[in-house]
């Protein structure tokens, strides 16, 4: 479970996130929609701690981030907006090496890149240096890094961004199978037909605030649109900056 | 297993196959000292022997107007050569070191007994022909001392009269102290050795990987920055010291063919040099690597970074052109201070000169002392949130 309570946070004189607050639970894929610039990317960052919010409180399994951030970071598996892989490792050498960071011993790592392996259907690349890969090869193999540690928690910053139409299908299948696992899973994205199909619980930011926030049929109601995208237009005030 | 070690492995492996850090940190960097450095030797070597052995080769204008000065000079290792036209400038153009141009009125004014003239042109500008130029200057003149002793002594008189004083010259200077300027560059090789094994490493390692995207994945990790900073700054520790240890070896071998003692320079290239090297090395090497980390921690780029760390290759040559240009004397202070520490302590070893151990414990104590500084501000830099955002 991830808790995010009244997050602040400005660059200068830019308030990246000004009053961000969610909770995301258990066993439920909870989506963070808002169009680009509205401070997804920050707030997920100092989920994940590598941002100290200005002020709020981030705790993640009920351990606050600020007092314990490495026990933090062993509960999280996280896909950064950021996702360069180092290209003179093979593929399989890149999880491995976040496995030993992990602190994972020499057997639970080749049983974990094994399965991950399989999952993710990347047999055929796990033995090739990561140079050339293409964009989704990529995103396999930062996925199969950021889960090698097995965490309950899961964070992605816009997972399908750059993905073919069969890439973005498997992800979403792969994210729906996390949470059938039981895992708490995160993810933000500017795509709202995404969000739509895939979140038990949405929280719509715009403008470094969180405007709305439930279930599908909680932001309907609220809105008393029929429609969710419509919704979530109504919620925001303008489309700009959103993917249909 | 430790984190740092982790890193500190992932990032050996990883540069080890990259071909370009491979060739410029393992190759080029430790192997161009030694080449220059075996190169300008010889040259030099050879010139110290051109000084009393190679016969001056001298064209002569109007040799046949003293017969008796050229078979003198012929017999004290000078080969004359057949006249040429317009002496002048034919040395201002350097096709001639120099010319010996003996007047028509010669034979007249030596019968005479007057003061016969001979001219010697040349370009002093030229310093290639300065040691032929004084070795024939010197001839000329004993070849005019004999003969007015001779004329002296016709006349019942001693030679002594003609000369009350004469000037016994002791040049106290050695081969080995005449290649000051060949010794202020060997630390320099060394230093450039470390400074180009270790460079690749500090880009590719925090500039390098904040443009490639895999700073934040990274600091993603239950692993604390420190711990990362640390497996990565042995990391290019590591290549440095290979670097330079190659570079060491790369002199010993080179050492044995260089034919210094027929000089009688002392050049010592030996195992206990190279131990001795290594060590006052390494403190220089831990502040470099810092400093190197640092400066491309700050770099927006791989290609800034680049730029910023070519320039600071520059900066260990300061107390070698320092050096050779005022040759200041060796003070107590000096060993104190990181790079002129190792400059001094590794142009004294390769000359077989002592070095003392205070002088030593000096050079490690404050070098080690340094490199903690740069280490800590390094650290304080990676814990910053800016660093592992890319763009």
């Amino acid at each position: 479970m991830i808790e995010a309570d009244d997050l602040h946070k400005s660059f200068g004189a830019v308030r990246a996130v000004a009053g961000v607050s969610f909770v995301a639970r258990d066993g439920e894929i909870t989506g963070l929609l808002g169009p680009n610039g509205a401070g997804k990317t920050t707030t997920l960052r100092m989920l994940y701690t590598l941002m100290t919010p200005d002020r709020g409180s981030v705790r993640v399994d009920g351990i606050d981030a600020a007092r314990d951030a490495d026990a933090v970071r062993r509960r999280l598996g996280v896909l950064p907006d950021a996702r360069g892989l180092y290209k003179r490792l093979t593929a399989r050498e890149n999880i491995e090496y976040f496995a030993r960071l992990q602190g994972l011993d020499a057997a639970t790592t080749a049983a974990r890149c094994e399965r991950l392996i399989a999952a993710l259907e990347m047999q055929d690349i796990a033995a090739r240096r990561s140079e050339g890969f293409s964009q989704g090869q990529r995103v396999k193999t930062a996925i199969a890094r950021a889960l090698v540690h097995d965490p309950r928690n899961v964070i992605l910053d816009e997972p399908t961004n750059g993905l073919d139409v069969m890439a973005t299908r498997a992800m979403r299948r792969f994210l729906l199978g996390l949470r059938d696992e039981g895992r708490c899973v995160l993810f933000s994205s500017h795509i709202m037909q995404e969000v739509a199909a895939l979140c038990d619980r949405i929280v719509v930011i715009a403008g470094g605030r969180v405007v709305a926030a439930g279930t599908a049929d909680e932001l309907r109601a609220q809105t008393g649109e029929s429609n969710l995208e419509d919704a979530f237009v109504r919620v925001i005030g303008s489309d700009e900056g959103l993917a249909a | 297993m430790n984190a740092a070690i982790v890193v500190f492995l992932k990032e050996v492996i990883e540069n080890l196959r990259d071909r370009r850090t491979v060739m410029n940190a393992l190759l080029v960097g430790p192997l161009l000292g030694p080449l220059l450095f075996a190169g300008l030797t010889s040259v030099m070597i050879s010139r110290e022997l051109d000084r009393g052995e190679k016969p001056i080769e001298v064209s002569v204008v109007g040799a046949e107007n003293a017969p008796n000065l050229v078979e003198f000079l012929k017999q004290n290792g000078v080969r004359p050569k057949p006249p040429v036209d317009d002496p002048e400038a034919r040395v201002r153009a350097q096709d001639e070191d120099m010319v010996l141009r003996i007047p028509a009125s010669y034979g007249e004014a030596w019968r005479a007994g007057r003061t016969a003239q001979v001219e010697l042109l040349y370009d002093s500008s030229q310093r290639d022909s300065a040691t032929p130029v004084d070795r024939l200057r010197g001839l000329l003149q004993a070849y005019s001392g004999q003969n007015g002793a001779m004329r002296l002594m016709a006349r019942g008189l001693s030679p002594a009269v003609a000369s009350p004083l004469v000037v016994a010259a002791r040049d106290q200077s050695t081969p080995q102290s005449r290649s000051a300027l060949l010794f202020a560059m060997l630390p320099y090789f060394l230093i450039l050795a470390a400074f180009m094994g270790g460079m690749y490493l500090a880009i590719d390692t925090t500039a390098g990987e904040r443009e490639r995207q895999s700073l934040e994945p990274l600091f993603v990790n239950p692993v604390a920055r420190s711990r990362i900073l640390a497996g990565k700054l042995a990391a290019t520790v590591a290549f440095a010291m290979a670097s330079l240890t190659l570079s060491l070896i790369a002199f010993g071998i080179a050492g044995g063919y260089i034919p210094t003692a027929r000089i009688g320079m002392v050049l010592d290239f030996g195992p206990r040099f190279a131990a001795i090297a290594l060590l006052v090395m390494l403190p220089l090497v831990l502040l470099a690597s810092c400093l190197q980390t640092l400066i491309a921690a700050f770099a927006k780029s791989y290609r800034e970074a680049q730029t910023y760390l070519s320039l600071l290759l520059l900066v260990p040559m300061l107390p070698s052109a320092m050096l050779a240009v005022l040759p200041l004397k060796a003070q107590g202070w000096m060993f104190a201070v990181p790079l002129l520490s190792q400059h001094l302590i590794v142009t004294r070893l390769v000359r077989a000169e002592a070095v003392t151990a205070a002088q030593l414990l000096l050079c490690l104590g404050c070098g080690i002392a340094a490199a903690a500084v740069s280490a800590w501000i390094t650290a304080r830099v990676y814990r910053s949130e800016r660093l592992a955002i890319s763009g």
